[in-house]
């Protein structure tokens, strides 16, 4: 009765409806297909080099894993037991790093690490904790704020250790949220790509990046196909397992008021917050400096040509670089502001919709969260081998790489407005129908002006995505279009210490670019009130936000 | 078991800057059971955190049975402490949690089981032993946050306002029983609360903290 039209509604999923099936399913499907041949499955699955990356992929993303959450554990406890100057900077700081585009953070541990380590193993496990260190401290320490610091002291009256308090009172406390960040931190660092291609070596390749050299670099487009579902079935395997161990393992931990974290008040707790705070803003710090430095130093001192020069694509009298780190920037700024458009108005429409539609609404939330549970290396593939033939040949197209950014962003798009707009109080419609507003209009007025605010934050989301994709846009950007991450990567990969400090130049720009947005979003965020208008904390909507 | 006896010359705390505990100094004999009252947030569980060792003091000393433990970490004082909000593990059953000291006091596995199954039987929650402490009510959750310090047979217990929250005819009930198990053991206790009826009927002696603070 008071119900909005089903042509209105209709009209507002269209778009993202057939944005979904076009660039995502239609592509996935075509992946699939290609991958499904007796004969490459055969000579892939055959291969013994295929089993080492697997074993790579596997043992790096364990290992990387059990470091974030070991080396995580410290600053978490910190965070959540004291209370010191520099605490919130501290957070900020960890995340931060922790939205940096992967190719930005690759660079920053190679422009930090002596040459020896540069491009070896330890470089990327290295990359991996002091990226994801973020997800340890902010998911543990919030559940370990809520655990009384009495129930660790009730344990010390009854003859514990602080040890075996740890082991026998916390450690199981905190169990799911360790086990949650493991699972985030894990999914991360086994589809780690940016990361890899900026400081992998022949023999530290992942199945993404295999994918990536498979197609793009060997035209073995078939044997990409079967790698990337390879993956995709066992990260499928992954979800299950893991779902299924949190089930078992969830204790729902009585989460009680803030234990309110204390001031360190001993010598003894004074030295032990500075050590950890200082050592964690360090390693924080440290390979943001580097960047700069990079970007400033050559063989022969300090200079700032790598800045002044950046336009500049002779690297020697005669010889051109194919590649202008400026046109880089503007290619970026514009695939990024069409990215951001797309995403907004695709992600705006979905939103509005649905809200309205109610259960099918649900099917098209839950249908525009595929593309983030997906790899970027996937999506991109899938979209280089489908748009590839006429009348579909759009490749070449200006628009097909930030239809790509988008379609990764649309979610995050739709996770900052779905929960304002469902916020709205239906019975606001109803009072605006006694007062003669039909329901469209009554929609119109009641409900779309709620939209702008988080609208905005969407926006800034999707232009950080955007900015620092580098999986897909891997695969669909063209020479000449190169995008900042794709430039980073380029230069980096040469040899000749001007082109090396060009691509840490644009890497700081690429930084610094993102943690404005980020601390926009934050800001934004934090004006938007701390009512049910946020949809899951900042943690949540940051967890996929580096693609 | 003879109770142990306390001696806390000259403690003062201060939480940035606010002096909480001003030169307290208090003596409790063997056996004894001293009420500390005092208004709430006035500093008497922050007395009773100093001489668990969970708190430092900024300055004085802190001698159990004559020897000097301000600098002896709480798991090694042997004493015994109530949590207002009891502090039960909620991720270890009932029998668990009273037998959790006796864990840490390496006692088999056996005998840990049957001496908190006695306590429990003892505090009237006789056969609880495998149900989940967050589905006990207020007064059997009290009952064993009781038996699991009280299994220890600690030598000094702390009660940091135990019987707070309660409902006054359960209340009345604890207040019986706890005066009954504490003289059974024979501990030394210091019980801090803001009660004065519940003092008097629990405790040997009443000491309120304005009484023994500053008593340079």
């Amino acid at each position: 009765m008071n119900r909005l039209p089903g042509g209105l509604v209709g009209a507002l999923v269209i778009v993202p409806v057939a944005g979904l099936a076009i660039l995502y399913a239609w592509p996935f499907a075509t992946l699939v297909i290609e991958a499904v041949d007796k004969e490459s499955i055969r000579s892939v699955l055959g291969r013994s080099r295929t089993w080492s990356i697997v074993w790579f992929t596997t043992w790096q993303a364990v290992v990387s894993t059990l470091l974030t959450v070991i080396v995580g554990l410290v600053p978490a406890w910190v965070i959540a037991r004291f209370d010191f100057a520099g605490r919130r900077i501290l957070l900020g700081l960890l995340t931060a790093l922790f939205v940096l585009p992967t190719v930005v953070m690759g660079a920053a541990i190679l422009a930090l690490l002596p040459d020896t380590l540069d491009r070896t193993v330890w470089a990327v496990l290295g990359a991996h904790v002091v990226f994801n260190l973020a997800v340890t401290v902010r998911a543990v320490g919030t559940v370990w704020e809520h655990l009384p610091a009495d129930m660790e002291d009730a344990a010390a009256t009854l003859g514990a250790a602080p040890l075996v308090v740890f082991r026998e009172i916390t450690l199981p406390l905190i169990r799911p949220a360790v086990a949650a960040a493991a699972a985030i931190i894990f999914l991360f660092t086994f589809t780690s790509f940016g990361v890899i291609r900026v400081l992998g070596a022949p023999g530290t390749r992942t199945i993404e990046v295999e994918v990536w050299r498979r197609a793009t670099q060997l035209g073995q487009v078939d044997q990409a196909a079967v790698l990337a579902l390879l993956q995709l079935i066992i990260l499928g395997f992954l979800a299950i397992w893991s779902a299924r161990l949190a089930r078992r393992h969830s204790r729902a931990l009585e989460l009680r008021p803030l234990a309110r974290p204390q001031k360190p008040r001993t010598r003894r707790d004074k030295t032990v917050v500075s050590i950890i705070t200082g050592s964690t803003a360090l390693v924080a710090i440290a390979p943001l400096t580097a960047l700069v430095i990079k970007s400033l130093s050559t063989p022969s001192g300090w200079s700032v040509t790598a800045w002044t020069d950046l336009g500049s694509t002779e690297i020697r009298p005669g010889i051109t670089l194919g590649l202008n780190p400026l046109d880089a920037l503007a290619n970026s700024l514009q695939t990024t502001a069409w990215a951001t458009l797309f995403a907004t108005g695709v992600g705006a429409l979905a939103s509005l919709g649905i809200a309205a539609a109610r259960r099918a609404g649900r099917a098209l939330d839950a249908g525009l969260l595929l593309p983030i549970g997906t790899s970027a290396v996937t999506i991109g593939f899938g979209m280089l081998i489908t748009f590839d033939t006429a009348p579909y040949d759009w490749r070449s197209e200006w628009w097909i790489v930030p239809a790509g950014h988008a379609l990764v962003a649309v979610p995050f798009v739709v996770r900052s407005t779905l929960g304002v707009l469902r916020s709205v109080d239906p019975q606001l419609s109803l009072a605006a129908a006694t007062l003669g507003a039909a329901p469209t209009r009554a929609w119109r007025e009641v409900v779309v002006p709620h939209l702008w605010r988080p609208l905005a934050v969407g926006a800034a989301f999707a232009a950080a995505i955007s900015l620092g994709e580098f999986g897909a846009t891997s695969f669909l950007s063209r020479s000449g279009g190169e995008t900042l991450p794709i430039a980073i990567e380029q230069l980096l990969a040469r040899t000749g210490s001007l082109l090396q400090a060009k691509g840490y130049a644009l890497a700081t720009i690429l930084a610094a670019a993102t943690v404005t947005l980020v601390i926009v979003i934050d800001r934004t965020g934090d004006l938007a009130g701390h009512s049910k208008a946020r949809s899951g904390t900042l943690d949540e909507r940051h967890a996929d936000a580096r693609r | 078991m003879r109770g142990a006896d306390v001696e806390l010359s000259g403690i003062s705390v201060s939480f940035d800057g606010t002096t909480v505990l001003d030169h307290v100094s208090l003596s409790v004999t063997t056996g004894e059971v001293v009420a500390l009252l005092g208004p709430s947030g006035g500093g008497k569980s922050t007395l009773l955190r100093v001489v668990a060792g969970i708190i430092a003091p900024d300055s004085g000393i802190v001698r159990i049975d004559g020897v000097d433990v301000t600098r002896t970490p709480t798991h090694r004082r042997g004493i015994g402490m109530v949590f207002q909000d009891n502090q039960l593990f909620p991720h270890r059953s009932t029998l668990d949690n009273v037998a959790f000291g006796l864990k840490m006091a390496r006692v088999g596995r056996t005998e840990r089981q049957r001496q908190a199954g006695d306590w429990l039987a003892r505090v009237g929650l006789d056969g609880m032993g495998s149900r989940k402490v967050t589905e006990l009510s207020g007064g059997e959750a009290k009952r064993v946050a009781l038996a699991r310090t009280l299994v220890n047979e600690p030598r000094l217990v702390l009660l940091d306002e135990p019987l707070t929250g309660l409902d006054l005819k359960l209340h009345n009930k604890l207040v019986d029983e706890l005066t009954d198990l504490l003289r059974a053991t024979g501990a030394t206790a210091l019980l801090v609360t803001h009660d004065v009826d519940e003092a008097a009927a629990i405790a040997d002696r009443t000491v309120r903290l304005d009484e023994i603070q500053n008593a340079r």
